[in-house]
């Protein structure tokens, strides 16, 4: 179980990095999103794998899981959102200033409409 | 609140018991107050002037009935604990030196009030120049009321914003703008360069107490860093007080509306340096260092303003460089070091503070009668205000340091104390020179004002036909003229009780001996003060030539040129090493962050001789488990694969957020599973949203190269991430929390240790966060500001986009189903504390119904159903998450301290409540107004009509 767990991150890492270097903004917004959920998981399996047992104060439960990271990564996904938001919004804005949805430096024109 | 008093040495006093903040409410006063007098000129133009007045009295009443106490030998000081580890505490004090200057700013503050009132012309908003002004006011008060030098240090940084506030007061004019920014940027830079000197004055003492920096004189001059201390506690003095080579902001400031430049040129703004160094005197002075740099930069300044003043043609600009000179004199005597030329100082700033803003207020006058302050147009005023000429000539003779006026008596301690000094040097006597030359051309420019201006033939070409002011605007320079009088005819009755005891405040010591009086007997200082006016009177009748002469030689220099080109060259500075790094590639600049990232994250593999692989035993594999791994790495691949197809992308990524939410129920993280889903959902209506405004596919890329190497650096990005997560997921660990789980009913009063921790144990980071949450939403509405993107018409296959917005099916579900979702909503936020849910969560679910609603009905349909401002929500959110924290102050128990109990409803049974559930509200409205605010914001792009859209 620990190295599917391994492998999915690792694979959700691969292609959020991959995505964030390409040169307009959709996919760039994509591989953020990819990399929001790499990093989540990251974060929630430092309190390692446990199954059935739960963090809930419970007078039949024998044991819980970390609680910690949890509520650590509890708020770091409504920041991801919030900050997805901002950076689609900022999408947005470039291609409404620029006239195109490059983010390459590269002076390009106004797109058409494709 | 404790209250402890010092005792002057030499003089005993009574220790008063006080357990009061009247010190800093004094303060704290006028910075309420400037709202209020804002609010006031809602009702009339008069009515900010009497708000700011009561304002001032208001103060000065919380100082009344502490004022006898420096009068007394004691020092009252006021001290609150703040964060007393690091030394920083809420404390105040008022001693001679804090009273005299209180009293400069208050009661020089209300005559400003006054005579402002008759300044401003009926296009100038009232509210905001007297809320300005009480803005400034009451930074004054906290740098002489400081005991703390760090908080002396925050008042000092105010009033360098208050002042670029009055300067640029009419900020329609380029010369007031410039002005401001340019007194900004030198004071500012100058407070920067005083911080540091008094945190090295901390590290030296132990204490940012003044009272012990103060007692600390000898372990300071004698400490290493004493120099280093001196020249950046300097810096912040001259910058302020405007001291040679620093000068040049001042006459620029002379933009602002003349009360302004009569108060902040008097009494305050630049009185705050030599309020510095009178205040450090005991700590600091007596050194050659001292000497040499504060009396050097205090002579040059006052040759320079005196000589400069002189050749003015601005009648504002004439008393700017006198002002200078004024300073420059000050700064000279404090520099002197010995205990008499302190005290001259002191008396000097009194006397400087009562001329110089009479003077200003003079030629206000004259400007607002006149409509022009060019010295070569204004000549014989006598004929039309003869009144106000008398005012401003008896103000001019006390400037010049004419006898039986106030100016006269500090300028004969000055040149005492500047020939005592000369006797014991080597050039002593071109000491005494050059400062009698210095008096000579006080003395001719102070004849120059009153020649050209009052005589001197008829007015050329005024715009406007002069008289007399109205009454009231020459009562604050009668009231000024009347005190310059009395102080210089009978000094030992009037001044010298609170000048003693400013005196006594600055030195921290018994005074030296000393006498005022007009007659000393004939003695050097007299001598020089005749040779001073003489030789004035000699310099003006021969102005016309030392005019030519000047336009053809220093006429020319202009520190001014200096500043701008130091600045041009630090922007194209700045502009070189921003384009140097940043290219406006986006795509490089990620590229170097992942290689950086790569490269930090791999190199300690490679030093490390650890195993890969720990001892921890891990869980089996399940054929649940790998099916959905399998899934969502299927999706992560076609995501990346399909990303060009942006629509068909989206979708994938959707499947992958699931996935992870599936993940989070798995492993044990109910919570997690419940907010990722519902976070999944605003995120892909959201991106579908944007999606609409960009392109539908993304453009083949035309580099190969690129995308291989792209593909190398995330896999070995991935390849690491994999292998650190198996290397952690393969070790045993210690956790803190077993503290949680074991607290949490008992401390938290929640069975959800995962919510406990959030709203009660964590609850000061969530409050960060949904602050984040909030301004992330408000900074999404200012870019939507103004946004204007073309509607496509088709989508990326080339169909039409559906015309049916409102399926009949979907609406009517929704409608139905609303009620139903906000109920789940409610039992979620409601359950939160004891069972998976919470307000983060209830927040979205709530957010996601109301969308569908938008989504199926359309925005208009909503708008007349729901309030379509989300502002409020986020508001009142933060406001009940701060509220309760801040609840538990009343409690006496620190911020965010919670609190629970048990009811009995009559049916429901027990029921448990806990503060912290409040606390749940405020985070489960802020993410309602947030998340509402965000989608509704995008979604409403969709139905901007194409008139509404600005023209570019």
């Amino acid at each position: 179980m620990e190295a599917m767990i391994a492998l999915v991150i690792g694979v959700l890492t691969t292609g959020g990095v991959f995505l964030s270097l390409r040169g307009t903004t959709f996919p760039v917004v994509l591989g953020l999103t990819l990399l929001s959920y790499a990093v989540n998981l990251f974060l929630f399996i430092m309190g390692r794998l446990a199954i059935g047992v739960p963090p809930v104060i419970n007078a039949a439960a024998e044991s819980y899981t970390d609680p910690l990271p949890q509520a650590l990564v509890l708020t770091a996904i409504v920041i991801s959102f919030g900050m997805t938001a901002f950076v689609i919004v900022l999408a947005l804005k470039a291609r409404s200033e620029l006239g195109n949805d490059h983010v390459d430096g590269l002076h390009h024109g106004e797109d058409s409409h494709r | 609140m404790a209250a402890s008093t010092g005792h002057n040495p030499g003089l005993p006093g009574p220790a008063p018991d006080s357990r009061s903040m009247t010190l800093f409410l004094a303060v704290l006063t006028p910075f309420f107050g400037a709202a209020l007098v804002a609010l006031a000129s809602r009702y009339g133009r008069s009515h900010s002037a009497w708000a700011a007045g009561v304002v001032t009295l208001a103060s000065i009443l919380w100082l009344a009935p502490s004022f006898s106490l420096p009068f007394a030998g004691t020092t009252l000081i006021q001290q609150h604990d703040w964060m007393p580890a690091l030394g920083l505490n809420l404390a105040f004090r008022l001693d001679g030196l804090a009273l005299m200057f209180a009293g400069l700013i208050l009661g020089i503050g209300l005559l400003i009030i006054l005579y402002a009132r008759y300044y401003l012309s009926e296009r100038d908003s009232m509210g905001r120049f007297y809320s300005y002004l009480m803005l400034f006011m009451g930074s004054m008060l906290g740098i002489v009321l400081s005991e703390n030098l760090i908080q002396l240090l925050i008042f000092w940084e105010l009033t360098s914003l208050s002042s670029f506030l009055l300067i640029s007061y009419w900020q329609h004019r380029e010369e007031a703008r410039q002005g401001a920014r340019m007194a900004l940027t030198v004071t500012g830079l100058g407070g920067f360069a005083m911080l540091g000197g008094f945190l090295l004055l901390g590290h030296i003492v132990g204490s940012y107490d003044l009272s012990v920096v103060l007692a600390s004189g000898d372990l300071i001059r004698a400490h290493p860093l004493y120099v280093p201390t001196l020249v950046l506690i300097l810096l912040g003095v001259f910058t302020k007080s405007a001291q040679f080579p620093f000068h040049f902001w001042l006459p620029h400031a002379m933009a602002a509306p003349t009360p302004v430049s009569a108060y902040l040129h008097s009494a305050t703004m630049v009185k705050a340096g030599v309020f510095l160094l009178a205040r450090l005197f005991p700590a600091l002075s007596g050194t050659p260092e001292w000497f040499w740099l504060v009396s050097g930069a205090g002579l040059a300044t006052l040759l320079i303003g005196a000589y400069v003043a002189l050749f003015k043609h601005d009648l504002k600009g004439l008393l700017a460089y006198s002002t200078l000179s004024h300073l420059g004199l000050i700064t000279l005597l404090f520099g002197l070091s010995t205990p008499l030329a302190a005290v001259a100082g002191v008396f000097h700033i009194i006397n400087h503070a009562t001329f110089k803003a009479s003077m200003f207020m003079a030629a206000g006058i004259i400007d607002h009668e006149t409509g022009t302050r060019d010295l070569r147009r204004l000549h014989g005023l006598w004929k039309f205000m003869p009144y106000t000429a008398t005012l401003a000539m008896v103000g001019a003779a006390a400037m010049a340091g004419v006898p039986l006026l106030n100016g006269f008596l500090s300028k004969e301690m000055f040149f005492a104390e500047a020939m005592h000094i000369s006797t014991h040097m080597i050039g002593g006597w071109l000491f005494s020179a050059l400062v009698t030359l210095a008096g000579a051309l006080g003395v001719a420019y102070s004849i120059r004002f009153i020649h050209d201006v009052f005589f001197n033939g008829d007015p050329v070409d005024l715009p406007r036909t002069p008289h007399e002011p109205p009454r009231w605007m020459k009562v604050p320079v009668e009231i000024l003229v009347v005190i310059c009088l009395v102080v210089g005819i009978a000094p030992a009755l009037t001044i010298a009780p609170l000048l003693a005891v400013a005196a006594q405040g600055t030195l921290q010591t018994a005074l030296p001996e000393y006498h005022l009086a007009l007659w000393h007997g004939i003695n050097p200082a007299l001598i020089m003060s005749l040779i001073a006016l003489i030789g004035g009177a000699l310099i003006f009748a021969l102005r016309q030539s030392l005019f030519v002469w000047h336009d053809s030689s220093l006429g020319r220099l202009d520190s001014r040129v200096v500043y701008n080109a130091l600045l041009d060259s630090l922007i194209a500075l700045a502009g070189w090493i921003t384009r140097l790094i940043d290219t406006g590639s986006l795509q490089r600049q990620v590229f170097f962050l992942m290689i950086a990232a790569v490269v930090l994250g791999v190199s300690p593999w490679l030093a490390s001789d650890a195993p890969l692989t720990g001892s921890r035993i891990g869980l089996p594999l399940d054929a649940v488990s790998l099916l959905a791994a399998s899934t969502l790495i299927i999706a992560t691949v076609a995501t990346v694969w399909l990303h060009k197809q942006r629509f068909t992308a989206l979708i994938t990524i959707g499947v992958v957020g699931l996935v992870v939410a599936l993940a989070f129920v798995k492993f044990s993280a109910p919570d997690l599973a419940l907010t990722q889903l519902s976070v999944e959902i605003v995120t892909i209506i959201l991106l579908l949203l944007a999606l609409y405004f960009l392109p539908q596919n993304s453009l083949p890329e035309k580099d190969l190269g690129r995308v291989w190497r792209d593909g190398v650096i995330a896999l070995v990005a991935g390849a690491g991430t994999a292998a650190l997560a198996w290397a952690v997921l393969t070790r045993p660990y210690d956790t803190i929390a077993g503290y949680y789980l074991a607290n949490s009913v008992p401390g938290g009063g929640g069975g959800n240790v995962v919510n406990v921790i959030l709203v009660d144990f964590r609850g000061y980071d969530t409050l960060g966060e949904i602050t984040v949450l909030a301004l992330a939403g408000l900074g999404i509405v200012a870019m939507m500001q103004n946004l204007h993107l073309p509607a496509p018409i088709r989508d990326g296959s080339g169909r039409l986009w559906n015309t049916d917005m409102h399926p009949t099916i979907m609406a009517t579900l929704t409608q139905i189903l609303l009620p139903l979702a906000l109920l789940v909503a409610v039992f979620i936020l409601l359950r939160g504390h004891n069972q998976p849910g919470g307000g983060f969560i209830a927040g979205l679910i709530t957010a996601v119904a109301l969308i569908v609603q938008y989504l199926a009905n359309g925005a208009h349909w909503t708008h007349q159903r729901l309030p379509s401002d989300s502002h409020p929500l986020i508001a009142w959110g933060l406001a009940v998450a701060t509220v309760t924290g801040l609840g538990s102050w009343w409690f006496g128990a620190p911020f965010l301290t919670s609190t629970y109990g048990h009811l009995n409803w009559p049916i429901v049974g027990e029921f448990e409540l806990a503060s912290a559930m409040a606390f749940d509200l405020g985070v489960f409205l802020v993410v309602v107004g947030a998340t509402l605010m965000i989608l509704l914001n995008l979604g409403g792009l969709h139905h901007t009509p194409p008139k509404h859209r600005s023209p570019n």
